[in-house]
C-alpha cells in the first residue's frame, strides 16, 4: 500500500518520494535549486530540537527546511 | 610570448571551491567587493609556464537565478566580463545536485572545465564515477580533484589551459529539451529576439526566451529598457504559456524548467556515470555525529558549552596580543610627548590620532582570534547546525537560526564586541534577517559596557553587583529580541526568507583556509581604522578640547599656580601637600576646559531635556565620549569630576565621589546603565555597520538606538522616582 502524505507528516528516519511541489516564487525556486523536485527519494534524517526545522536527505546531501516550507511538498510513502 | 587569461572559479557553496582558490593561488590574492553589493570578490593569479592565469573567485550558488545578489553577481560577471573559461568546481559526493548549476552555465554558453572536487570522500563512500563518460556526456573536460590536499590542481589547470587553446567557438549555448508545452514557446520567442536583436549582445537568444518564462526580474526589467514592442511580446507570450501550463499540468513554467534540466542531469546519470558499492550499507559518520550534537536534550546543551568555551577561550587568549598593541602605542604616545613640545599639536597626535587609532588597533588582536574560532566553526560545518537548532526560536522575532553567532559574539555573554559580532553576521545568507540582526546586535552587553556598569553597581548596589550585570544582560537580549521584531514588523517588514539550507558534512577544516580568512578579516579592518576612524577621532578629540577655557579663567589658573609655586619654594616642608594642590588646581583646570569645550556646551544645551532622565551636563559629556569608545565614559566621569583621567578598570575613587554627590542616587544610576547599554553603538561599530550595510542604516542605528536608550532611562528613572 502506498499514500500520499504531505512531508511534514513523516516520521523521523522515513523514506518516500517527493510526488508534488507546489511551492511558487522563491520558496519554490530555492526548493527546487536544492533538489527537491517530483521523483527524487527523501529521507527524514533529523528533526531540530524544538521539532522544526526538519532535516532531509536528498541525492545524497542534507538540507533543512522549516515546517511551513515542508508544508508546501507531498511525498509518496510505502505503507506496510 | 606570455599569455594572460581570466578564469571564473564557480560552483555550490561548501563544495571547496574557496579551498581550491587558495590552493591555486595561494597568498597571490586580493579581496574587496562588487561593484555596489557587499559580495565579497576574491580574486588572484595562477603562473603556469608562459600562461598568466588571473583567477576570479564567484560567490558558491546553488543557482543562476536573479534571487539573491550572490546569484546576480555570478550570472553578471560571466556575462559581461566573458572570462575566457569558467572553472565549475562540483562536490562530487552530491554529484547529481552540484550540476544543476553546471547546466545553467552550459544554457548561457560559457566554456567550462570541471573539476569533481571531494574524490577522496568519493571513495570512502564506496562510489565510482566514470569520469571520461561525464566528460563525454557534457562535451567538457572533466578533472578529479582533492583542493584539501591540493591533489589534481596542476591537472586542472593543464587541461584549462588547453582547453582554451584548443577550442575554437567557446561560446556555445547548450540546448535542453523543455517537453511539449515549453520548446515550441521558446521556438517563437527565439525567433522574436533573434529577428530583433533583443539583448543577444549580452546573452543567448533562447536563454532571454527561458528568463522570460521564469519571470526573472533582472531580464525582464533589462528587455523593458532595451525595446518595449518586444518586451511586451515577449511578456505576453509567456503569460499565456504561464496559464496554460498552470491549467494543463499544474505547475507554473519555473518548475517545470527546473524538473527538465534535472531530468536531463537524470538521464546522463542513468547511463552510469556513478557506481556504487552495494555491499552493504555505508556508514555515514557524519549523520552519526548529528545524531548526538543535535540531539534533543544534548544538541542545545553541547551547542551552549561550545558558545562559552569559545568565549573563555578567545577572549583571554586575545588579550594578551592586544596588551602588546596597547603598550605599543602607549610607547608610541610617550615618543610623540617627548618630540612635539607641549600644546595644541602634542594634544593632538597623542590624544587625538595617537588615542584614537590605538584605541582602534587595540581590536585588531581580538577580531583575529574571534574570527579563527568562526572561521574554524563555519569550515567544520557546526554554525549550519547551530543556526539549524536555534531557528524555531529566532524566527518568532523575525530573526534567522543563524542570528544567534553575531548576537553571542556582541555580547549575548557579557564582555564580547559589537564589532567582530557585526561582521559575523556574514553568514546570514538572507538579506532581511542580516539587517535586522546587524541592527539589533549592538545592544549586547559588550566589554567596554561592563566597566560603567562594575563602577556604578559598585557604588550603588555594592552588595548585587552581579545581580545587576545579569539584569543588565537579561535586558539586553530582551531589548535586541524585540527591537529585531519590531523592525521587522515595520522598516525591514517582509517575509522571511527560506530556510532552504545545505548541512554539510563535517569536515577538517584547512590550516590555510582558516589563516587566510582571519587575516583578510583584520586587514579590512585595519585600513578602515586607518582612514574613517582617524578622521573622526580627531573629530571627537577638537570637539573635547577646543574653544578651551577663557582667557580670564585661564590667567586665575595659572595665577593660583603660581602662588602655590612660590609656597613650595617658601616652605619645602609642607612640599607633599602643595603637590596634590597642584594636581587638584590642574583636575580644576582640566574640568573647566571639558565644560567650555565644544562638548561641554551640546552637553549643557541638552542638559534641561537630558534631567528627564536624570543626566546633568557632566554626564552628558561622558556619553558624548562614550561614543569613541564605552569605556571612555568612565574615564570622562573622571575628568569631569575632576578626579583626573580614572582608569577603567580602577575606578572606586570616583565611585565614592558620585555616592558623595546630592545629583546621583540609585535611581539615577540605574537610568545611566540602561542608557549606557542601549544607546548608538560606538563609532567603531558604526563604521563596521556602514561598511556591511549601507551608510543610511548607520546613522538609523545611531539615531534610533539613542531615541530608544533615552525613552527607557526617562521611564526607569521617573517611575524609579515615584515609586521609591
Amino acid at each position: 500500500m502506498s499514500a500520499i502524505i504531505n512531508l511534514r507528516k513523516m516520521q523521523l528516519n522515513q523514506t518516500g518520494m517527493i510526488r508534488s511541489v507546489r511551492a511558487t516564487g522563491e520558496l519554490g525556486r530555492r526548493i527546487r535549486d536544492m533538489g527537491l523536485v517530483p521523483n527524487t527519494e527523501v529521507r527524514v534524517v533529523g528533526r531540530a530540537p524544538l521539532k522544526d526545522p526538519v532535516a532531509l536527505r536528498i541525492m545524497d546531501f542534507t538540507i533543512t527546511l522549516r515546517n511551513n516550507e515542508a508544508d508546501h511538498i507531498s511525498v509518496e510513502i510505502q505503507e506496510d | 610570448m606570455a599569455q594572460h587569461i581570466t578564469a571564473a572559479l564557480a560552483g555550490n557553496p561548501n563544495c571547496g571551491k574557496t579551498t581550491m582558490f587558495n590552493a591555486l593561488t595561494g597568498a597571490r590574492q586580493h579581496v574587496g567587493n562588487y561593484p555596489g553589493v557587499t559580495v565579497e570578490k576574491r580574486s588572484g593569479t595562477v603562473k603556469s609556464g608562459e600562461v598568466l592565469m588571473d583567477v576570479v573567485d564567484l560567490p558558491g550558488t546553488y543557482s543562476l537565478t536573479a534571487y539573491s545578489p550572490e546569484e546576480l553577481v555570478a550570472r553578471d560577471f560571466i556575462v559581461d566580463e566573458r572570462p575566457q573559461v569558467v572553472i565549475n568546481i562540483l562536490d562530487a559526493t552530491s554529484l547529481e545536485r552540484n550540476l544543476y548549476l553546471s547546466i545553467q552555465f552550459m544554457e548561457l554558453g560559457a566554456p567550462m572545465v570541471l573539476a569533481l572536487n571531494m574524490m577522496d570522500a568519493v571513495k570512502k563512500q564506496g562510489k565510482t564515477i566514470d569520469v571520461d563518460m561525464l566528460s563525454t556526456l557534457l562535451g567538457l573536460p572533466v578533472v578529479e580533484t582533492v583542493a584539501r590536499t591540493g591533489a589534481g590542481k596542476h591537472e586542472l589547470i593543464q587541461q584549462t589551459i588547453a582547453f582554451i587553446r584548443e577550442k575554437e567557438d567557446p561560446w556555445k549555448p547548450l540546448h535542453i529539451s523543455y517537453g511539449s508545452l515549453l520548446d515550441p514557446v521558446l521556438r517563437e520567442m527565439e525567433e522574436i529576439i533573434a529577428k530583433n536583436n533583443f539583448l543577444t549582445h549580452r546573452f543567448p537568444a533562447r536563454w532571454i526566451g527561458l528568463k522570460y518564462l521564469e519571470e526573472d526580474e533582472q531580464i525582464i526589467a533589462m528587455g523593458e529598457t532595451f525595446l518595449e514592442s518586444c518586451h511586451h511580446r515577449l511578456l505576453k507570450l509567456a503569460e499565456k504559456t504561464r496559464t496554460r501550463c498552470l491549467k494543463n499540468m499544474d505547475m507554473a513554467p519555473d518548475a517545470i524548467i527546473a524538473d527538465y534540466r534535472y531530468g536531463h542531469i537524470a538521464a546522463m546519470m542513468k547511463q552510469g556515470v556513478v557506481k556504487r558499492d552495494t555491499t552493504g550499507d555505508r556508514i555515514n559518520l557524519s549523520d552519526n555525529i548529528d545524531r548526538v550534537l543535535t540531539s534533543r536534550f544534548l544538541g542545545p546543551i553541547i551547542m551552549l558549552a561550545t558558545l562559552y568555551g569559545i568565549f573563555q577561550i578567545t577572549f583571554p587568549i586575545g588579550e594578551i596580543p592586544m596588551g602588546w598593541v596597547e603598550a605599543f602605542f602607549e610607547w608610541l604616545a610617550m615618543v610623540a610627548v617627548a618630540v612635539i613640545p607641549a600644546g595644541f599639536l602634542q594634544s593632538l597626535v597623542v590624544d587625538g590620532i595617537i588615542g584614537g587609532v590605538g584605541g582602534v588597533m587595540g581590536f585588531v588582536p581580538l577580531i583575529m582570534v574571534m574570527f579563527m574560532a568562526i572561521t574554524i566553526l563555519e569550515d567544520v560545518g557546526y554554525m549550519a547546525r547551530m543556526a539549524y537548532m536555534m531557528d524555531r526560536v529566532f524566527r518568532i522575532f523575525g530573526l534567522h537560526g543563524a542570528s544567534l553567532m553575531p548576537f553571542i559574539i556582541s555580547g549575548g555573554i557579557p564582555g564580547g564586541c559589537a564589532v567582530p559580532g557585526v561582521m559575523a553576521a556574514r553568514t546570514l545568507r538572507s538579506p532581511k534577517e542580516k539587517l535586522a540582526t546587524i541592527l539589533t546586535a549592538p545592544f549586547m552587553n559588550c566589554g567596554a559596557k561592563v566597566p560603567v556598569f562594575l563602577l556604578l553597581s559598585a557604588a550603588f548596589f555594592p552588595h548585587n553587583a552581579a545581580g545587576v550585570m545579569f539584569g543588565m544582560t537579561l535586558v539586553s537580549w530582551a531589548v535586541a529580541l524585540v527591537v529585531a521584531k519590531l523592525l521587522r514588523s515595520t522598516v525591514i517588514r517582509g517575509e522571511a526568507t527560506p530556510f532552504v539550507m545545505e548541512l554539510p558534512p563535517y569536515r577538517m577544516p584547512t590550516l590555510r583556509g582558516v589563516l587566510i580568512h582571519t587575516w583578510e578579516r583584520a586587514w579590512q579592518y585595519m585600513k578602515k581604522a586607518g582612514t574613517v576612524i582617524l578622521g573622526i577621532s580627531i573629530l571627537i578629540w577638537a570637539s573635547m578640547t577646543f574653544p578651551g577655557v577663557p582667557h580670564d579663567l585661564s590667567s586665575q589658573f595659572q595665577a593660583r599656580q603660581k602662588a602655590v609655586e612660590a609656597e613650595m619654594i617658601a616652605s619645602p616642608s609642607q612640599k607633599q601637600q602643595l603637590q596634590q594642590a597642584l594636581v587638584d588646581i590642574e583636575n580644576m583646570e582640566n574640568q573647566a576646559a571639558l565644560r567650555y569645550s565644544f562638548a561641554g556646551r551640546v552637553g549643557s544645551f541638552f542638559e534641561p531635556v537630558t534631567r528627564l532622565a536624570g543626566f546633568d551636563w557632566r554626564t552628558n559629556i561622558a556619553l558624548l565620549g562614550g561614543f569613541a569608545a564605552k569605556e571612555v565614559i568612565v574615564s570622562s566621569l573622571g575628568t569631569v569630576y575632576s578626579l583626573g583621567a580614572v582608569d577603567a578598570d580602577d575606578s572606586a575613587s570616583l565611585g565614592k565621589r558620585l555616592l558623595g554627590d546630592p545629583m546621583w542616587s540609585p535611581v539615577g544610576a540605574l537610568a545611566l546603565m540602561v542608557f549606557v547599554l542601549l544607546y548608538a553603538p560606538c563609532f567603531v561599530t558604526v563604521a563596521v555597520i556602514s561598511k556591511e550595510t549601507s551608510w543610511r542604516w548607520a546613522a538609523f542605528s545611531v539615531m534610533f538606538n539613542t531615541a530608544l536608550a533615552f525613552c527607557l532611562a526617562v521611564g526607569v528613572y521617573q517611575v524609579g522616582n515615584a515609586v521609591f
